[in-house]
């Protein structure tokens, strides 16, 4: 083997253990290589057919384009106007507003972006763990739901200290949601039932619960006939951050959520063993990993997860129990989650983004009457270039330099 | 017909798969193309197919350039492929699977499938092909498998015939007859191209050898060369095609099975009563024809799944009815079949894969903590000793080469203490320099007193490394025989043949490949 033996000085190794890349040059590379860039030019791409609709929905650019042989520039004009001022009213809306008076309300738009993100942001990542493992978390929505359900009735109707009644309440609706993801983990484990067909099944068990729980005296508020909770006890409430904005911990809490996920799955153990049923639930077993064990621990964290922002719309945004609790939250985090590449960072950036589109729609249609539906026009699409990367490297001519990394859109329905 | 390739080229990026090959296929001749994976050998063969376009150069046949946009061009220049994964429908009958593609119509669209009958029939008579077009592909043994698909190419006029690995799947008496059957063809006037890596079977039917490596046309050679000189070729530097075992001194038994009994997912008896005994410092190769139970075998082993009954001992202790875990606390180091699916997480970095069943233990992790640094610092270690060339520690697992990658499968199962070593086809898809190293670990084991247990479909390989050879067929034992034992008895005992009379007919029958009567064995000098 004497050859062999003398290549091998060429080879790296030795003595020296190669120190990890820097944080700077992961995120370089990270950018240059495809993937970020990609989801970047999908959201620009997005939003420039969105500014396309809005210009043909404006009926005074239609009416521009009537005399449009006489005038070209009269329909340019508009045409311009009508995207510019419906995109700025969205940047007023989700950021900062100039023309206040005073810096908490000009940041004001900004609280409410960061709100409408908070449970985006939990169960975003409750949707991008379980697909870390290999499972497709469709249940989100129930999940939330059961979690916002055990955190609001320990919120109204326990009597607990101050500090002690939240934290009890935000892990209870933690738990419940952990149940809930629980159970289609335990299916899937124990008898191979499809996560995909249970977890949408337990959405709509879970909505008719929680219709049919506001329908009892233990849950109706004193004095509405209609389906609606008492308030949580102060003391159950997450506290705003400032006057005047309906931010609150929530927010925090769905950050923290976020480090405790990335901490989870690239330095600890469990992250390890998922992540590898993930890739390779064969290789997982061979090498003595239980997949059946690491695919109901993932859904109980992924639970938990939704569970949080569940308990964070109830102990924060509305204070109260209604049927509207979730209103298809649990979908929107599914995008969320793709569109962050379930990665747990990638996760927070999307929820802030999508946050910001849908409080930047309230101020646009208010502002301009651009109609709100153009934003989940531009949420769906730039699902739809996410899930075509081609398309987005056709249209921009970038060359495939490296090969994604479990990108979700690598993975079918049987991942 | 003469088929010419003139300057080849193609590239994918900046890799050069071919460059520059030019190579002359005579009529009547097998011309053998002998290469290591990689060596561009299937890329060159896509390009002669019509399946991918080369960059530069020209296909001539017959002095005149043709130009192929796809399989049927070549298959109407009279260029047939057999592949070496079957392109047949196995629920089809033999004249379905030849139709296929070409159906032969009366007018209306109706099928004419007793012209393709006919057509088979005389095909096979004039070979002694011995298939029955109304045979259903499924029930037939793979060695006829592939006789249909000679058929299949036969039928569309093919007078070259490029054959992709074809004897990967056979025994060596199929083997043997589907040399003769190749003989009868080159009678005939068509061209082989035989494509391969056993150098044994180069030699028994070679009349032209050209050999490649990393994309180019090394040389030429002669049947007459040695095994030793054709792999030098191939590989660019001399090498040792037979690792010296050494003398082994096996001592106590280790691991003792007794009785097992696997029945598989489909009530299927996968492996029936299955006794033997492996010892310290001793290697028992598993050996058989691919499809015997050997792959469940060691399953059961592991732990990994069936219904299973027996019992299977190590150093007294016993392993049936644990988790794979806890057997491989026990102290089993398992090298599956197949590394790509059972034996990496190819989306992992070489150093996450280094430990991957030893990731939540001392010293890779104090707690529900991953030590990064431990499992950094244990990767750079085994990257140097087991040779493994990868960029980086960071490199992707599914970005190495087959031979790096089960080099990291090695690193990792021998890197903790071993009472037992299990290694399912350690050389499968492996090029010469690599079976050479995997070959000196595994006896490097075995002298470190571990009991080994290898599976493998190999002659060679069995002969090579066992001290002992248990040949499986048809989930049971045939037989445990000594590791020198001639290849055409080990042949015999494949199909079935117990060792007394595979024995006999051994003497009686000698096989090109098998037999050193016809310098299949005798001649490896050391370089």
């Amino acid at each position: 083997m004497s050859e062999q033996e003398r290549g091998t000085t060429a080879t790296p190794g030795g003595e020296q253990p190669p120190q990890e890349p820097s944080v700077s040059h992961r995120l370089w590379r990270e950018l240059t290589t495809g993937n970020a860039m990609l989801t970047v030019l999908s959201v620009v791409l997005a939003l420039a057919i969105g500014g396309l609709l809005i210009i043909l929905s404006d009926p005074r650019v239609q009416q521009a384009a009537g005399y449009f042989a006489d005038r070209p520039s009269d329909t340019f004009a508009t045409a311009w106007q009508s995207v510019s001022s419906a995109y700025a009213a969205m940047f007023r809306g989700s950021l900062v507003d100039f023309g206040e008076y005073s810096v908490v309300r000009a940041v004001r738009p900004l609280a409410a972006t960061l709100t409408n993100a908070t449970p985006l942001i939990a169960a975003g990542l409750a949707v991008a763990i379980a697909f870390r493992t290999g499972l497709l978390n469709i249940g989100a929505e129930g999940q939330i739901i059961l979690g916002a359900i055990g955190a609001g009735y320990i919120g109204f109707t326990m009597d607990l200290p101050v500090v002690v009644h939240l934290v009890v309440a935000v892990l209870g609706g933690v738990l419940a949601g952990a149940v809930w993801g629980g159970i289609a983990g335990f299916l899937k484990a124990r008898t191979g039932a499809h996560e995909v067909i249970v977890t949408i099944m337990l959405n709509y068990i879970a909505r008719f619960l929680l219709a049919y729980l506001l329908t009892i005296a233990a849950f109706r508020r004193a004095g509405r006939s209609d389906p609606i909770s008492p308030y949580v006890a102060e003391s159950a409430q997450l506290p705003r951050l400032f006057e005047g904005a309906r931010l609150h911990l929530g927010f925090l809490l769905a950050l923290l959520a976020a480090a405790v996920v990335w901490w989870l799955l690239t330095r600890s153990t469990i992250g390890f063993r998922l992540r590898a049923v993930g890739f390779n639930p064969h290789a997982a077993t061979t090498a003595g990993m239980s997949v059946a064990r690491s695919y109901t621990l993932a859904m109980c964290i992924a639970g938990g997860l939704a569970g949080l922002a569940g308990a964070s719309q109830v102990l924060g945004t509305e204070r109260f129990l209604s049927s509207g609790i979730s209103g298809g939250l649990g979908f929107d985090a599914i995008t969320v989650a793709l569109l962050g590449r379930a990665n747990p960072w990638g996760t927070v950036a999307a929820g802030l983004l999508f946050g910001a589109l849908r409080a930047g729609a309230v101020t646009m249609q208010a502002e301009t009457g651009t109609p709100i539906d153009i934003v989940l026009v531009v949420q769906s699409l730039i699902v739809l270039f996410i899930a075509a990367p081609p398309l987005v490297r056709a249209i921009f001519r970038i060359r495939v330099r490296s090969r994604g990394l479990g990108a979700p859109e690598a993975k079918g329905w049987e991942a | 017909m003469k088929l010419e390739l003139r300057g080849i080229t193609k590239r994918f990026g900046s890799l050069v798969a071919n460059d520059d090959i030019s190579l002359t296929v005579e009529p009547g001749e097998v011309h053998c193309l002998l290469g290591e994976n990689g060596a561009g050998k299937s890329t060159l063969m896509n390009v002669l197919y019509g399946l991918s376009a080369a960059d530069a150069g020209e296909i001539v046949v017959d002095d005149e350039p043709v130009a192929f946009s796809g399989p049927a061009d070549a298959m109407a220049a009279g260029i047939g492929m057999v592949h070496q994964h079957f392109m047949l429908v196995p629920v089809f009958t033999v004249a379905e699977n030849v139709m296929l593609g070409a159906e032969p119509t009366r007018g209306a669209g109706l099928l004419d499938v007793e012209a393709t009958r006919a057509r088979i029939r005389e095909i096979s008579e004039q070979y002694g092909f011995d298939v029955d077009p109304d045979a259903v592909v499924e029930h037939l043994p793979v060695g006829v498998q592939q006789r249909v698909e000679i058929i299949k190419a036969l039928v569309r006029d093919a007078r070259v015939l490029i054959l992709d690995e074809p004897t990967a799947v056979l025994t060596p008496q199929e083997t043997d007859e589907l040399m003769g059957i190749m003989r009868q063809l080159t009678a005939d006037g068509t061209s082989i191209v035989f494509i391969t890596h056993k150098l044994r079977e180069v030699r028994a039917i070679a009349d032209r050898i050209t050999v490649m490596r990393l994309g180019r046309v090394v040389g030429q050679a002669h049947p007459e060369s040695t095994e030793s000189e054709l792999a030098s070729l191939m590989v660019g530097r001399p090498v040792s095609l037979v690792v010296d075992a050494g003398t082994s001194d096996p001592a106590e038994v280790v691991l003792a099975v007794r009785g097992l009994t696997v029945v598989d997912d489909r009530d299927q008896l996968v492996v029936d009563d299955v006794s033997f005994d492996v010892r310290a410092g001793e290697i028992l190769v598993v050996a058989g024809v691919q499809g015997n139970g050997q792959t469940e075998l060691t399953e059961a082993l592991l732990g990994l799944g069936g219904r299973v009954r027996g019992s299977v001992r190590l150093a007294g202790t016993e392993l049936l009815g644990r988790s794979v875990r806890e057997v491989l606390r026990a102290g089993v180091g398992f090298v599956p079949e197949d590394r790509r699916t059972d034996g990496l997480v190819g989306q992992f970095t070489v150093a996450e894969n280094l430990v991957l069943d030893l990731y939540d233990r001392s010293p890779f992790a104090r707690g529900p903590m991953l030590r990064h640094a431990r499992i950094r610092s244990n990767a750079a270690e085994r990257v140097g000793e087991f040779d493994i060339r990868a960029g980086s520690i960071d490199t992707l697992a599914s970005t190495l080469s087959g031979g790096n990658q089960q080099k990291v499968v090695l690193a990792r199962e021998l890197s903790r203490p071993l009472k037992l070593l299990v290694a399912t086809q350690p050389t499968r898809g492996l090029d010469v320099g690599s079976i050479e190293f995997v070959h000196r670990r595994i006896i490097a084991e075995r002298d470190n007193r571990t009991p080994v247990l290898i599976v493998s479909t190999e002659l060679d390989e069995a002969s090579a490394l066992a001290d002992r050879i248990l040949v499986m067929y048809r989930g049971s034992v045939v037989g445990i025989v000594p590791g020198d034992t001639e290849r055409d008895v080990l042949g015999l005992m494949t199909a079935g043949y117990a060792p007394e009379q595979a024995f006999e007919r051994a003497a009686a029958h000698p096989t090109r490949t098998g037999h050193p009567e016809y310098g299949g064995d005798g001649d490896e000098g050391e370089p």
